[in-house]
């Protein structure tokens, strides 16, 4: 198998066999021990000089009453009784909002928009070119101003708003849709939910035992829809339908009620789908391309379709070409949702690093708080991605 | 990220400068030749480059008058634009040398942030702007409305604090510069706009359609505005407050620019001891003893700069009000100079 590349991703032979003595124990040791004395003198000179120079430090402003309001909150905040910290956590939930939606946005569309580009039609395969490199070739910030202004340009103003089924509305302030209420017999119906996925998963772990012994199929895709979607609205229905929805409706200035969507977060989400998922697309584009021929050939032998082969014999392969700069991607989306300043999408970076600094004077401790933070995110999903990598590397045998 | 780039600066100088410099101002910008003023850039009537470039406006007069004291030429000062988030961190860190940029003086900004505020010139009070459609004559009306604001401001705040104490229910809508908020509110985005009375008529004319809103009568909010500089520098501190207080006791005295030549030689004690014929106060501060006459000759009086920037004179039309001389109903009270 000489044209198998080799991706494993351990270290070549011959460096596993030096491994750890104690004297490069003790020099490690000592290295980080002169980091961290580098970065605590530098915390404390820090602290002397602000003491000097009368500004105020330290982190007790945390506790204190914030006094502002915020136009998203998804946890409870009040502008009189919650605190700076209160505004961190909401600040930081809208990031974390944005840029998972935006992920799972920008992957799907940057896997269609990779494959597309190398579809055999050739107006497809232009098309997706187009969009990849214009996309690519625009600075972020002018995408979100374009979505935001476009957004807000063309939808009508509140008077005007446009009237969805379910008594819903479009403006330029948001769209506005119908609150779920949910009475507390509602947790029968998540409690079946979540016991429907599990079963669904069961059956094709089963099923494709069962396949790989006997080697007949059984059905996966129906039987797991109807255990997920059925179960759970069976057990609504018995329960007495403990759902209600707050219709949004029309006050004086704004409309009340309801669950509002910001057209603040729909350009941002937009934006960043949009511009993350040009790059992903090249991501993927170069993970199918380094899938070897032959593979698609073999398929080709054996009586695969197209769609077929994609799913089982192409991408798989792809993937592990694909996870490590994939999960570039990622992290740079997840700080390109701090440009949300631009447009006063309340994320982390407008909240915490523009409110709460200007009001508290403490620059140095609330962008050392947020730098860490989005250290903190990056890492974890870095973690997260290389756990998922290793179970797409093709395992020598 | 002009923001986070200053920030990041003063953690570095900060974490490994052993002393930060403080007490020298005077003498560092004497020795640069140019005063490093921080200005708005954005507002219309206080800090901003007219189309040929010039800066005009209220507190950049201010900084002309410094300069004009310190060099004798009003020209000798660079304006840096800074947004109401990076101001503090730019004259903590050195960026500039004062702060000339409709500051509102608080405790916590004095107390906390390790500046300094020189002298009140100009008394102002938070308002707001609504779209004439919208039929308000009233800010107590204005319940669930949204709210342009900029962040990091005492707007802000007062903005939540005024919704609160009179049971509104508020839905504020935060921009980092004050142009993307009157942007935002011009396009129909929030039914209000809110900032300080005197930036709410600028900021109208710039609107595409100015006479189709209006502003509100209530005022909410004390606002005194205030050029601010570093702490611990007092020598500095005193030329900025009695720059201004040259300009007040000139208006006060009848001495503006026109007359200002020969005024030098009036028999009035106080326009003397103003303009240096007698004393040594211009030496005092570390001036030149016609530094009161430098700055009347460049800028003008008080109140000549105020009508000239935001008065009748200009397209603000903003009445004196608050800022009158106290000896005409307002708050302007010039300290003595002997």
């Amino acid at each position: 198998m000489s044209d198998v590349a080799r991706a494993s991703p351990r270290l070549p032979p011959h460096r596993e066999r030096r491994g750890l003595n104690a004297g490069r124990l003790v020099l490690q040791a000592a290295l980080l021990a002169v980091v961290a004395g580098l970065i605590g003198a530098a915390g404390y000179n820090a602290a002397q000089n602000l003491a000097k120079a009368h500004i105020a430090h330290g982190f007790g402003f945390w506790n204190n009453t914030a006094g502002f309001d915020i136009s998203q909150t998804l946890i409870a905040y009040s502008s009189s009784t919650s605190t700076f910290g209160h505004a961190f956590w909401v600040g930081l939930l809208n990031t974390l909002l944005v840029a998972g939606v935006g992920i799972v946005l920008a992957t799907i569309l940057g896997f269609v928009i990779g494959i597309a580009r190398l579809s055999r039609n050739w107006l497809v395969a232009r098309l997706a070119g187009g969009y990849v490199e214009v996309i690519r070739n625009i600075p972020l910030l002018l995408q979100i101003l374009f979505w935001y202004n476009a957004v807000l340009k063309g939808l009508p103003e509140m008077r005007g708003s446009i009237a969805l089924p379910f008594g819903g509305f479009l403006n330029n302030r948001g769209l506005f849709l119908p609150k779920p209420v949910f009475a507390p017999d509602f947790d029968a119906v998540v409690i079946a939910f979540a016991v429907g996925v599990i079963a669904a998963i069961g059956w094709r772990i089963w099923a494709k035992r069962y396949q790989a012994r006997t080697g007949a199929q059984m059905p996966i895709v129906l039987p797991a829809l109807a255990v997920i979607f059925v179960l759970p609205f069976a057990v609504f229905v018995v329960a007495g339908k403990p759902l209600t929805f707050g219709i949004p409706d029309m006050g004086r200035f704004n409309i009340r009620g309801g669950l509002e969507i910001l057209p603040e977060f729909a350009a941002l989400l937009f934006a960043l789908t949009v511009y993350t998922a040009a790059f992903i697309a090249e991501v993927v584009r170069a993970g199918v391309l380094a899938v070897p021929a032959g593979q698609i050939e073999a398929a080709q032998a054996l009586g695969l379709r197209a769609g077929t082969t994609l799913r089982l014999v192409v991408v798989p392969q792809a993937m592990r070409v694909i996870v490590p700069p994939l999960t570039s991607q990622y992290l740079n989306l997840i700080k390109n949702s701090s440009l949300a300043v631009a447009i006063g999408y309340p994320d982390l970076v407008q909240v915490f690093a523009g409110s709460v600094l200007n009001i508290t004077g403490q620059a140095v401790e609330v962008i050392a708080i947020t730098m860490a933070v989005y250290l903190g995110i990056s890492l974890v999903t870095s973690l997260l991605m290389n756990l998922y990598g290793r179970t797409v590397v093709v395992v020598e045998r | 990220m002009n923001r986070l780039a200053t920030a990041f600066a003063i953690a570095t100088v900060l974490g490994f400068a052993t002393q930060v410099a403080s007490a020298q101002t005077l003498k560092a910008v004497k020795d640069r030749g140019g005063l490093l003023c921080g200005a708005n850039g954005q507002l219309a009537g206080f800090g901003m480059p007219d189309p040929q470039g010039n800066w005009t406006g209220f507190d950049v007069d201010f900084c002309r008058a410094i300069a004009a004291a310190i060099f004798d030429d009003p020209s000798k000062v660079k304006f840096v634009p800074l947004t109401a988030a990076n101001r503090f961190t730019a004259l903590q860190s050195g960026e500039v040398d004062v702060l000339s940029r409709n500051t509102t003086w608080t405790m916590s900004r004095d107390t906390q942030l390790g500046i300094d505020f020189a002298a009140v010139n100009y008394y102002d009070g938070q308002g707001f702007m609504v779209h004439k459609a919208l039929k308000v004559a009233s800010a107590l009306e204005l319940n669930d409305a949204s709210v342009c604001v900029q962040q990091g401001t005492t707007t802000e705040l007062n903005l939540a604090d005024y919704f609160r104490s009179n049971h509104m229910s508020l839905k504020p809508v935060t921009f980092a510069t004050l142009d993307e908020a009157l942007k935002a509110y011009d396009s129909g985005r929030c039914d209000a706009f809110t900032t300080d009375s005197s930036g709410l008529y600028g900021s109208r004319l710039l609107l595409s359609n100015p006479s189709d809103n209006i502003v509100l009568p209530e005022i909410i909010s004390k606002e005194p505005l205030s050029p601010a500089v570093r702490q611990g520098d007092d020598a500095w501190q005193d030329v900025v407050r009695w720059t201004h207080q040259a300009m007040v006791n000139a208006e006060e005295l009848g001495v503006n620019k026109a007359n200002v030549d020969e005024q030098k030689s009036s028999t009035n004690p106080e326009i003397r001891r103003l303009l240096g014929a007698e004393g040594q106060f211009g030496e005092s501060l570390g001036l030149t003893n016609d530094w009161a006459a430098r700055i009347i000759k460049a800028v003008g009086n008080y109140g000549e700069s105020f009508e000239r920037n935001v008065g009748q004179g200009s397209p603000l039309k903003i009445t004196r009000g608050l800022n009158a001389l106290w000896t005409k109903g307002g708050l302007q009270y010039g300290l003595p100079i002997r």
